[in-house]
């Protein structure tokens, strides 16, 4: 067990503008912590910056308390798992589980049993003679997990290893990732863009816009205390509505918003809301309301389970609590506080 | 309400789509190749099959049928021996000569360097050059007396009088027998390795970089990492390029021809040149067809295995 930590890590490939632009990060130990943030942020990068597949540019590194910035990946005791699953094609199951131990040179009759315990944890035993390319995309995950797994590192990196399975699968392996995390007990730094994975499974997230860490929190921090604008947006989905109100931004979640009368038994301020519906969608479980509030576009999100009246062309006196409203700097972007 | 317009006859609809039909358009486009094997590749295999199995020469170009009797002729020739150990000794020699160096280089070329790119186009050189342009430089590189590896040589003191290769001021390297085919041999080395070089090179970038990666994660130095996953997975590549190695070098004659015509004493002698000394210097066509028909089990078999290979590789 380890913490992963980083101090100002740079990554610039070329010219332009760095992939990572300086991170300080520390993971505590044992912890599930997720890398969140949109394609091209430069998660992976980050993360091959742990691993010590990318040299970077400046910072340095730190694999628990010990700095491993000029360590060859095979010196810092971890294990990845890649988007691709990066099997090794012309080796059977149990070959590329037994890869790690080998280059390790720990003893045959070892190997065997330790390939064997990975295999259970998993559940892959069966699945031992093949080749990868007789594989779904679900056990090729597992074989991954396995591999990382048998050497017992001090941490798992795990770059979007969900991508490649198709939805409902990826619902399961979510819960099984997180299981066996936990059962484990090893730190692990996972890397995402998918925002339903990360509220799921991190202990902790790290949001990163364009190489930065835009904020670092609890699932809860970061969805209702977001630190800008640009993690109020990418969280949620649809995302929370922006009004300019006073040369400040207006925050909410379209689920806070709701007709006047409603919200006056639940005891806190209201701010009132003129919404001009334009627009609405069923969704089954949720209506999504679209319009627009003082002229900026705003979604308002409904249970199917009430009945609020929004009818497309017509204006509704809605209503949010003050205490679910947020207010964001216009030029910055950045949580200013203060009420409404 | 407008009016359609009126749909034109269905003949002329259907000539007008005539082109869209698989059935038509296949068989239309495939026709130049069919073309193209039939007068290039198939009608001189049938003349040359005609040619052994008669007694044809350049003075009397009657095709009479003398059954098998060219090829008993040709096998119990002293040369047939020569030519046929030789032909198999250039070949697998050289290629594992290749296979080793392209393995080499393309290693070292794969790897980041300044003047990379110079490098791997010098080493492209000599698969660019005609190769009796090539073989006629070598002939003068290795010229019995001005030839300037034996300069070099006796500079560095390796040749003349009390030295290791002899008392004598030139190697003679085309006059011995052993040199001779030595010369042959690293003539061919030289010609093919360019391209198994460049093959092998493009099989070492398609190895996914997650790959090396993961291997690189598990803890494998360098060695463990060439010998349990860049060469495995080379594998099927190499066989590529060997297999193309074998065929240039078993069906080359250029080299022999005009590097030793075969001397001396028919030591460097192969079934190529062979059957072209035979053949067209000789005027006896009919033994020098019979004696390329040899090449022809070998050419098969090394066909059958690249149209193998190159289904599985389409199916994987
Ligand atoms: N090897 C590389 N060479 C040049 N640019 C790269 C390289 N790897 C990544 N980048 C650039 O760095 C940025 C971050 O990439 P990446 O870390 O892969 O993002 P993410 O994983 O968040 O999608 C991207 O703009 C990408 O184009
Ligand atoms: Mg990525």
């Amino acid at each position: 067990m380890a913490v992963v930590e980083t101090r100002g890590l740079v990554k610039q490939f070329g010219e332009g503008a760095a992939a990572v632009d300086g991170i300080d990060l520390a993971s505590a130990d044992g912890e599930f912590l997720v890398l969140l943030g949109p394609s091209g942020c430069g998660k992976t990068t980050l993360l091959r910056m742990i691993g010590g597949l990318e040299p970077p540019t400046a910072g340095d590194v730190l694999i628990g308390g010990r700095v491993v910035t000029n360590l060859p990946p095979r010196a810092r005791q971890i294990a990845m798992v890649f988007q691709s699953y990066a099997l090794y094609p012309h080796m059977s199951v149990a070959n590329n589980i037994a890869f790690p131990l080998k280059a390790a040179k720990v003893p045959k009759a070892e190997q065997e049993k330790k390939v064997a315990w990975a295999a259970g944890i998993l559940g892959i035993e069966g699945l031992l003679d093949r080749r990868p390319r007789q594989l779904s995309g679900g056990q090729r995950q597992r074989v991954a997990l396995a591999r990382a797994l048998v050497r017992e590192p001090n941490v798992f990196l795990l770059d979007e290893p969900l991508s490649n399975l198709d939805a409902q699968r990826r619902a399961s392996a979510r819960d099984e990732l997180q299981g066996f995390q936990r059962r484990v007990g090893t730190t692990t730094i996972y890397v995402t863009h998918d925002q339903v994975e990360a509220m799921g499974m991190g202990d902790r997230i790290a949001v990163i816009n364009q190489g930065r860490i835009r904020q670092l929190g609890t699932p809860r921090e970061i969805y209702d205390d977001p630190a800008d604008t640009f993690v109020a947006t990418f969280l949620g989905s649809p995302p929370m509505n922006l009004i300019p109100r006073n040369g400040h931004l207006l925050g909410f979640r379209p689920e806070h918003v709701a007709p006047r009368q409603m919200l006056e038994g639940a005891g806190g301020d209201l701010v009132p809301i003129h919404f001009l519906a334009t627009r609405e969608e069923y969704l089954g479980a949720e209506r999504l309301v679209y319009g627009e509030v003082e002229g900026a576009k705003a979604v308002a999100r409904f249970p199917s389970t009430v009945d609020v009246p929004a009818e497309p062309g017509r204006g509704y006196e809605f209503a949010v609590l003050a205490r679910d409203l947020k207010r964001f700097d216009a030029a910055t972007g950045l949580r200013v506080a203060g009420p409404a | 309400m407008s009016t359609i317009a009126a749909t034109p006859p269905p003949e002329t609809r259907e000539r007008r789509y005539l082109l869209d039909r698989e059935g038509v358009l296949g068989p239309l486009m495939l026709l130049p190749a069919v073309v193209y094997i039939i007068a290039l590749v198939g009608f001189p295999l049938g003349l040359a099959i005609a040619y052994s199995l008669s007694d044809v020469t350049i003075g009397d170009q009657g095709l009479d049928w003398v059954g098998f009797r060219n090829f008993v002729d040709v096998a119990k020739n002293g040369t047939f021996q020569k030519a046929l150990r030789n032909t198999f000794l250039f070949t697998l020699a050289s290629q594992v000569l290749v296979l080793t160096l392209a393995n080499i280089l393309a290693l070292v070329l794969s790897s980041d360097f300044k003047g990379k790119r110079l490098v791997r186009f010098l080493i492209l050189l000599p698969w660019t050059t005609p190769i009796a342009l090539g073989a006629i430089g070598w002939l003068w590189l290795l010229d019995s007396v001005y030839s300037p590896i034996d300069w070099v040589l006796r500079q560095v003191n390796l040749l003349g009088p009390g030295t290791i290769f002899g008392p004598r001021g030139n190697m003679y390297w085309t006059a011995k027998a052993d040199l001779a085919q030595l010369s042959v041999l690293l003539i061919h080395t030289w010609r093919t390795l360019p391209l198994a070089t460049v093959i092998l090179l493009a099989g070492l970038t398609a190895i996914p970089q997650d790959v090396k990666d993961a291997a690189n994660v598990d803890g494998a130095g360098f060695w463990r990492q060439l010998i349990y996953i860049r060469i495995p997975l080379l594998l099927p590549i190499m066989a590529v390029a060997t297999l193309f190695g074998m065929v240039f070098t078993f069906t080359d004659m250029t080299v022999v021809y005009v590097l030793t015509r075969g001397g001396p004493i028919d030591n460097t002698q192969v079934l190529a040149s062979w059957a072209y000394f035979k053949g067209i210097e000789g005027g006896n066509l009919a033994q020098g067809a019979a004696i390329a028909m040899f090449l022809f089990p070998v050419l098969v078999g090394v066909a059958v295995l690249m149209l193998r290979m190159a289904r599985r590789t389409e199916t994987t």
